[in-house]
């Protein structure tokens, strides 16, 4: 009967909802971006807004991210709180600059006197050959430069929560959401992509890790659809007699490493995945946390799986073989089981 | 536009003062350097870009700036700031790397903040245009009449977001101006080497912004067309460029051993220089009494002796303080 009086929700619908909450709460919020009005966004995350608030709040921009993601900082500076879109993280390239230098450097290059409370939303993740240009994730790109908060959930739940804890922090977040998880129509439905939604307005931490399935033969720590995955290996797992404790990491600044060093001492085996490439990214940076605060608590060597420094092919065998799925990560639970 | 005699006598204050600012600066931050040039060294460390000569960009528009205006400067910002009114004393010893400095000592020089007059600055170019327009956008959406100024060289306006900043901004009818400071370098590069385009004021017409062209870096002229610019802004025309020539007496930094410039340059300009000029317009319209003149050069230099006084008594940071004011606390988290 539970069930039944749940309201099930799509990613997409999560997050316009967050923000139409948030949008009557404070008359500062507001959105901008590429077809963020009456379209709703590419990826949905603002689908009915500009009926609801109109084009005074919810502001199409021209193709121009160094001049809108750089109006949001100026407009932030004045105590407005811009949510802005930036289509595709990959086109990060054409503005990264406005980012980098100056959205997460200003509030420490003024000593904390310019606060800058924007939230830039952006869509991630391959799996429908997109390729190279349209697929990436690039989470640690963003975790690597110091000044943003970095999120990237993965149910509808947190998508809503960690959506109004981000607008209301006074920090920029960048919100990295991941298309697959939007549920919509011209994608791949998957069972994750919906999900419970309350209704009423509820936060979720920024920077807090959760453990999505508990267990005590070995870690996983994944994040947005390498949760899914690594969820899907653990049930597989589980028919063996494994029993596979998973986080989810939610957030990549601040980083929850307690929540992954109380795990590692409990199952004392790890494996990090990541849909973003291999060298310089997640799956290092969770190692050597663990590495360096928890190495006498390891059994075994740590086991990583990302995508193996090469940008996403197009062709689908091609795409399928270097995106970590739930067969490779049961396959190197087994085999770090197994040494 | 007639000049109010008040704001002709501001303009010449304020100019005297960044002057003799700069020159303080030049002083202070040879200190320590020597004997072998050694930029990271000194009272003053890091790079210094001067602005002595481009007075009269800054105060022509800012003589009609309130508080509530925002102004967003390039890397060489200090006539713009003293021309907002930036807290001199604290902007001084952020340079000074000091504590009591506008960013305890975490910016410096080229990245001077002070929200109190809604003044920012940054080391990239053409980067503050777009935040400019954020803040005319803020304005737009809050309902006031504040317009925003973004101050850059001229070589900035062969950048992205120069380009990407107007065309929104005209868009959007954003009380924005660009102040365009020509000073014919791009570092050593002249503007004749950087772009075909004349003067960049004729630029505003490819996306329908008026343009104005102020020529022998004159501070009354400038006073007369930002006063337009302005007033346009603030009654919800939009935005506007100017461009005005203007002179560096300096190098691109300090230290630059500008091998693309002729000797003679400098002592030219010199001849013909905005301050001096304007000094005997005063005089000569009977506008300000010699001793009305020296006591206002008397007041611009000791507010600038009292700010490298402060920033000179001022402590340096804990060192642990590197690791302060990553994020702000105040926010609402979870």
């Amino acid at each position: 009967m539970e069930t039944m009086t749940r309201r099930m929700l799509t990613g997409n619908k999560a997050l316009a909802e967050a923000i139409a909450q948030e949008m009557e709460r404070d008359p500062n919020v507001f959105v901008m971006g590429e077809d963020v009005g009456k379209y709703g966004g590419i990826f949905g995350a603002t689908e009915g807004l500009y009926k609801k608030f109109g084009p005074q709040r919810v502001l199409d921009t021209p193709i121009s991210e160094t001049a809108f993601i750089g109006a949001a900082i100026g407009a932030a500076a004045e105590g407005i709180r811009p949510i802005v879109e930036l289509m595709f993280v990959d086109f990060f390239g054409v503005c990264m600059d406005q980012i980098y230098n100056h959205m997460a450097k200003i509030h420490y290059m003024s000593g904390g006197h310019v606060k800058l409370p924007i939230v830039l939303m952006t869509a991630v993740g391959g799996g429908y050959c997109d390729a190279a240009q349209h697929s990436q994730t690039l989470y640690a790109t963003f975790a690597h430069l110091p000044g943003m908060k970095v999120v990237a959930p993965s149910t509808p739940y947190d998508l809503k929560g960690m959506m109004i804890s981000a607008i209301r922090d006074d920090n920029p977040v960048v919100f990295m959401f991941h298309k697959s998880l939007q549920g919509l129509g011209w994608m791949d439905q998957i069972d994750a992509s919906i999900g419970n939604v309350p209704e009423e307005s509820y936060t979720v931490p920024l920077g807090k890790a959760k453990v999505v399935r508990e267990g005590s033969d070995v870690t996983i720590v994944g994040i947005q659809m390498m949760t899914h995955h690594a969820l899907a290996a653990a049930e597989k797992l589980a028919e063996q007699g494994i029993q596979a404790e998973v986080i989810d990491l939610r957030s990549l600044v601040p980083l929850d490493k307690e929540t992954i060093l109380q795990s590692v001492k409990k199952t004392n085996r790890l494996v990090v995945v990541d849909e973003d490439y291999l060298s310089y990214g997640m799956t290092a940076e969770v190692a050597a946390v663990v590495a360096e605060q928890a190495l006498y608590d390891l059994e075994a060597p740590i086991r990583r799986l990302a995508v193996p420094d090469v940008p996403i092919p197009y062709s689908r065998p091609l795409e399928q073989f270097v995106i970590p799925g739930p067969q490779a990560i049961y396959d190197a639970v087994v085999d770090l089981l197994n040494q | 536009m007639a000049v109010p005699l008040e704001k002709l006598k501001w303009i010449y204050e304020i100019m005297v003062k960044i002057r003799y600012y700069e020159e303080t600066m030049v002083q202070v931050y040879a200190e320590g350097k020597q004997p072998v040039f050694n930029i990271g060294a000194g009272t003053v460390p890091g790079e210094m870009h001067l602005a002595a000569g481009q007075e009269p960009a800054a105060v022509g528009i800012c003589a009609h700036l309130r508080r509530e205006d925002t102004v967003t400067a390039p890397h060489r910002p200090h006539h713009h700031a003293i021309a907002k009114g930036v807290d001199l004393n604290r902007m001084t010893a952020e340079i000074f790397g000091k504590e009591t400095g506008l960013g305890k000592g975490k910016g410096g020089h080229m990245h001077l903040f002070d929200p109190n007059v809604k003044f920012s600055c940054g080391g990239i170019i053409a980067a503050g245009m777009p935040h400019a327009a954020g803040a005319a956008l803020a304005a737009k959406m809050k309902g006031k009449d504040w317009v925003a100024v973004a101050f850059i060289g001229e070589g900035a306006a062969n950048a992205g977001a120069f380009h990407e900043t107007l065309n929104l901004a005209a868009l959007w009818k954003l009380p924005l101006i660009v102040v365009i400071e020509d000073n014919s370098y791009g570092i050593s590069v002249p503007k004749s080497a950087s772009t075909a385009v004349e003067t960049n004021d004729k630029r505003g017409s490819a996306y329908g912004i008026p343009g104005y062209y102020v020529k022998d870096n004159d501070p009354i002229e400038m006073y007369r067309v930002s006063g337009e610019a302005v007033e346009r802004a603030r009654r919800g025309e939009g935005p506007t460029i100017i461009e005005i020539e203007t002179y560096r007496y300096l190098g691109h930094f300090q230290g630059d051993p500008e091998v693309y410039r002729d000797q003679n340059e400098v002592p030219n300009l010199k001849e013909k220089d905005p301050i001096v000029r304007l000094k005997t317009h005063l005089l000569r319209e009977n506008a300000a009494t010699e001793k009305e003149i020296e006591e206002m050069e008397a007041r611009a230099r000791m507010e600038v002796d009292r700010a490298y006084e402060f920033a000179r008594k001022s402590a340096y940071p804990k060192p642990e303080a590197a690791l302060e004011d990553l994020f702000a606390t105040s926010g609402i988290d979870g």
